[in-house]
Order: C-alpha cells, then sequence, then structure tokens
C-alpha cells in the first residue's frame, strides 16, 4: 500500500507549479515538503490527493495511476487535512469527524453504528472526546486542526496529507499536532505535511523535500537534508541549523535564522 | 447541556403539532367562518364521500375554496423552504434564497407571456414552470461554458446575469401588455397569492414538488459534505459534479413547482432554513424536516392572516417580506451573538 510519484509535473492547464517531483510515502514514516511562499505546496498536495490531473509523470497508489482509483476508492486510502476548513455552517465536532466517513457508506445512507464508533474513537484518539458535541466555531483553532485529523483518522485511510497542520497555531498547539503526528506515524500511518517551520521537520520528520521553483531542490533523510546550506539556500536568507542539548541530555537540532539584526 | 440533535424529535413535534393547529385555524376563520366541528365533517365525508349533514355552501367553503388553499399554502411553504435549505448547502452560503440562479425570473417571465397570450390558468402555470426551468438550464449550460476555477462563483454571477436577463423580458412582457386587463394580472400574479390554487391542479404542483424532494432527502449525507471546500468533498469521496447537479435540479424542480402555484413569494426560503439550523443544529438530514413543516406552518399563517386581518386580501408575496425582514434581521442577531 503505497503512493509514490515518477516525474511529476505538476500545476494548472495554463501554467506549470513544479516539475521533476519523486516522492514515495511508506508506511510509518513522515515526509515533509518544504518550500518558500508561492513554491506550490499546496498545488503538490492537490496533485498527490488525486484533485489535480497531473501535467506529466505519474502518481500511483499501488501501482495503479490515482486517475483510474474510484473516487470513494480512493478516500478510503488517502486522507486529506486541509490549512483550515471552512465550513460555513456549525456542524459540531462529532458531525465533522462522521463526515470522515462518507467514503465507507453508501451514497443514500446515514452513518451507521459502526461509522459513528470510529468516528468517536478518532476524536477520542485526539483527545477532543469530551468536546464532541461542541460546535466546530466554538472550539479553539487548535482543537479545530486537530478535529481536522481526526476526521483524517476516521477514514482509515493508511496514507494522511496535511497542508500546513500547524499554520495559524500558538506554539502550544503546534507542539500538540506534531505529537499527534509522531503517534500517527508509530501506528503505521504513511504521513506527509507541508510547513513553513523548518523546526517542525527537524523534530518529526523521517524524510524531506525541499523545493524551491517548482523545482526540488533537495530531497532525502531529513537529518541530512534539513542542514544550513540547504534551509539558507531554499529560503534565500543565511540560516543556522544550531544543536541544542535539553535539560535530559537529549541532542535537538533548532533552526535559527541569522542576519542583521539578529542578537 | 441538551445538544442540538438530542432537540430535534422535539422541535419536530412541536411544530407539527403548531402545523395541525394552523390548519385547523386556518380552515375555521375568514369571511365566512365555519366552526371547526363542521370543517371536520366537511372534511371527512369529502374524503369517504358519505353525507355530512351539511349546507351545500358550507360544505362547498370548506372543500373547495379552503382546502386547496390551505394544501396550496403548505406545499408551497415546505417546498421554498426545502429548496432554501439545498442551495444553502450547495452554495455553503446559509444567505442564500432558493431564486439565486433565475428561477424565480423565469418563471414570472414564462408566466407574464402566458397572460400576454390570454392563457387559462393552468397554462399560466406550466409556463411559469417551464419559465424557471430553462431560467435555470440556461444558467448551468452558460456556467459550464465559462468554466473557471470557481465553480460556483461563476454559478452565482451567471445567475445573476441570466435573472436581469428574464427581468428585463418581464419588464418588456409588462410594457407590451394591454394595460386594463394583462399588465394588472401581470403584476397580481408577480405579488404572489393562493387564490390560484384549485383542487384539480394540486396533484400536477405536488408531483414535482415531491420528485424534487425525494432525492434531497436521500443525498442527505453528501449534501452536509458538499457543504465543506470542494476539496475536502472530494478527497472525503464525495463525486462534487453530480451530486451538485442533483441538488441544483432538484432544487429548481421543486422551486419552479411552488412559483408556478402561488407566483414570486421571497423571504420563506431564505429565513426558515436559518431558523431550523438555529434549532436543530447544521446536518441536512435534520434542517430539511424542520425546514418543511417550518416553512408550511410559517406560509399557512402569512396566508390566512393575509386574507383575514384585513377588510381585503394582502398579497402573501407582499406579507412574506414585511415579516420575513425583521424575522431575519433578529435570527442573524440571535446566531452572530451565538457565534461571538
Amino acid at each position: 500500500m503505497t503512493l509514490a510519484a515518477r516525474g511529476l509535473r505538476y500545476g494548472f492547464r495554463d501554467r506549470i507549479v513544479g516539475d521533476g517531483v519523486d516522492i514515495t510515502l511508506t508506511p510509518g514514516e513522515i515526509a515533509c515538503v518544504l518550500g518558500p511562499n508561492g513554491s506550490g505546496k499546496t498545488t503538490l498536495l492537490r496533485t498527490l490527493l488525486g484533485l489535480l490531473p497531473p501535467l506529466g509523470g505519474e502518481v500511483t497508489l499501488d501501482g495503479k495511476p490515482l486517475a483510474r482509483w474510484p473516487v470513494r476508492e480512493r478516500a478510503t486510502r488517502l486522507a486529506y487535512v486541509p490549512q483550515a476548513s471552512e465550513s460555513y455552517f456549525d456542524f459540531t465536532l462529532r458531525e465533522t469527524v462522521e463526515m470522515g466517513r462518507t467514503a465507507h457508506r453508501g451514497v443514500f445512507a446515514s452513518a451507521s453504528a459502526r461509522d459513528r464508533q470510529q468516528a468517536a474513537s478518532a476524536l477520542e484518539r485526539v483527545g477532543l472526546a469530551a468536546l464532541a458535541e461542541r460546535p466546530i466555531h466554538r472550539v479553539s483553532g487548535g482543537e479545530r486542526q486537530l478535529a481536522l485529523i481526526a476526521r483524517a483518522l476516521a477514514t482509515g485511510a493508511p496514507h494522511l496529507l496535511m497542508d500546513e497542520p500547524a499554520a495559524s497555531l500558538d506554539f502550544g498547539n503546534q507542539a500538540l499536532i506534531l505529537e499527534e503526528l509522531a503517534q500517527l506515524r508509530g501506528s503505521g500511518s504513511a504521513v506527509l505535511f507541508s510547513t513553513h517551520h523548518p523546526d517542525h521537520a527537524l523534530r518529526i520528520a523521517d524524510r524531506a523535500i525541499l523545493i524551491k521553483a517548482g523545482r526540488v531542490m533537495a530531497a532525502g533523510a531529513a537529518a541530512q537534508v534539513l542542514n544550513s546550506e540547504n534551509l539558507s539556500a531554499l529560503y534565500g536568507r543565511p540560516i543556522d541549523v544550531a544543536t541544542v542539548t535539553s535539560p535530559d541530555g537529549t541532542p535537538r537540532r533548532v533552526c535559527v535564522p541569522l542576519g542583521a539584526g539578529s542578537r | 447541556m441538551i445538544v442540538a440533535r438530542q432537540r430535534f424529535p422535539l422541535w419536530l413535534a412541536l411544530s407539527c403539532a403548531g402545523l395541525l393547529l394552523l390548519v385547523a385555524w386556518s380552515f375555521s376563520v375568514g369571511r365566512f367562518p365555519v366552526a371547526m366541528g363542521d370543517v371536520w365533517r366537511a372534511l371527512w365525508s369529502a374524503l369517504t364521500g358519505g353525507e355530512s349533514g351539511l349546507a351545500a355552501n358550507v360544505q362547498a367553503v370548506v372543500t373547495q375554496v379552503r382546502a386547496p388553499r390551505v394544501a396550496g399554502a403548505i406545499a408551497v411553504g415546505a417546498a421554498l423552504a426545502a429548496a432554501g435549505a439545498s442551495y444553502q448547502g450547495l452554495f455553503k452560503n446559509p444567505l442564500v434564497s432558493p431564486d439565486i440562479l433565475g428561477v424565480t425570473a423565469g418563471c414570472a417571465l414564462g408566466a407574464g407571456i402566458a397572460i400576454l397570450m390570454s392563457l387559462p390558468i393552468g397554462a399560466i402555470q406550466a409556463f411559469a414552470f417551464i419559465g424557471g426551468l430553462i431560467a435555470v438550464g440556461l444558467v448551468i449550460a452558460v456556467s459550464t461554458w465559462v468554466g473557471g476555477r470557481d465553480p460556483l462563483l461563476t454559478l452565482v454571477l451567471t445567475g445573476v446575469v441570466v435573472g436581469s436577463l428574464f427581468g428585463a423580458g418581464i419588464a418588456l412582457v409588462k410594457y407590451v401588455a394591454d394595460p386594463y386587463n394583462q399588465l394588472p394580472a401581470i403584476t397580481f400574479w408577480l405579488l404572489g397569492s393562493f387564490t390560484g390554487a384549485l383542487p384539480r391542479d394540486l396533484p400536477v404542483t405536488l408531483m414535482p414538488i415531491a420528485a424534487g424532494l425525494v432525492p434531497l432527502a436521500l443525498l442527505r449525507g453528501r449534501i452536509d459534505v458538499l457543504s465543506l471546500s470542494e476539496d475536502e468533498a472530494r478527497s472525503l469521496g464525495v463525486n462534487v459534479k453530480a451530486v451538485r447537479l442533483t441538488v441544483i435540479a432538484c432544487a429548481t424542480l421543486i422551486t419552479a413547482s411552488a412559483v408556478a402555484l402561488a407566483g414570486t413569494i421571497g423571504w420563506v426560503g431564505l429565513v426558515i432554513p436559518h431558523a431550523a439550523r438555529l434549532l436543530v443544529g447544521a446536518p441536512f438530514a435534520r434542517v430539511l424536516p424542520l425546514s418543511l413543516v417550518l416553512g408550511a406552518a410559517f406560509m399557512l399563517a402569512v396566508d390566512t392572516a393575509c386574507r383575514t386581518a384585513f377588510g381585503t386580501e394582502v398579497p402573501p408575496g407582499v406579507a412574506t417580506a414585511f415579516i420575513g425582514t425583521p424575522v431575519f434581521i433578529a435570527l442573524l442577531a440571535i446566531s452572530f451573538r451565538r457565534a461571538g
């Protein structure tokens, strides 16, 4: 059960956004896509999800091109966590997460007992069981993001693709989401997430893909790829990757921008 | 805390009970008051074919005059509210009304042309119905041809354009109409009324409404997902294009039937689903049934008030606007304060 892209060219009918991307998502691994604003991370994710047709190369799921998968079958294998959900109506968290079971039931069917139970256990996993009946507009940004992750979990899909899951969250909530992703890896999911924070990649990613101006600048094991040289080139600013030691003695790598005004 | 889901059976039962009371009230009041017991006896004899023992004129008022009018108001109110709820989910916007895709303008032009040709009432209704379908069909065709990355935005904009084109058509029809008979008839039709509801027309109106409601009720789960972003809906396994087209087709069928029967009656389709959502939460599986009952009750109350409260009949289309505006502002204030 793998999602793979080979020689992928992605974008829109009238505009190529990126080219030459190779990615393989492996169960139990977290891959991370980094790139400056406008480098096409979201477009890449949408192409990998089958929401946009590839302009060249191919995306395959279990060796079969994504476009040949029926929509519902695909939805039970690839789950999407958007940057922010555009919910215009006040569904409760429980109702939101139950929508993750859509592909598991007939077009005309209601949520089955199993659907409800799966949704409840997904909410439980992200620690939101107590807020299940709360309308989604009345929870914090972090809780909302966790609910979207729970919705992706409820699909039962082995691949989770997340578009900047920690964007617009405060520091504590960012850490919360990262811990959640690490747990997903532990349970055997394949996770791909895009981010603007190299620190997030340094903290949990196994592999990293650096995309600049529509080209893969570097890709490989996160520990190797995420170095000062690559990150400085990626963002066009001097950036240092330093090693700090936590009180318990664990070394951690962190990313620090250098340059004028820094102390 | 009692959650919205648990409140649903209570609100549905309450609004059904309210509707039944309204039906009884509506049958008995009017220029020719009929006692509740006589209403019951007249309806029972009409249903069973037995002898009611009532005077012929009482029997006629109940079964020939009030029954079609009550049924018409219920059908139109329920239909407009259901169509409004569907369109609001589809366009991800609680401020959308059933005429967003130009169906009302299309119906009005169809009716105007039929009146201009001095056709009988049945033909006016048929023309209105077909006009509404043509308008929305045109909107779908044009927006498909135009394309664009945001299909919903294209649909709404095309709806506005086609709506105003048909509006110009109505203006032209009015301009060339005979000012003594046809022009007043057109104006009166545009105001909306249930006086045109005849016993033999009702099944013809009810059938397309029912035909449109069935797929909407069946697709309730998909309609919820459709109210998320298109990417989310597709990645959750919904065939967005197919569901969207089905919902538009059904809601249009429903709205066109309602407008063909009663003329242009605004606000019901906007206000009622909003109220239903405030009471029982967002899921379409709850909003649709409650909207049907609340819409029917609201329309029946308004129409009954329109024919009894004043010396002369007030067009219900005018009354819904007068009542709908303050009610809607109140609902907005409640929901914004809740959210804030």
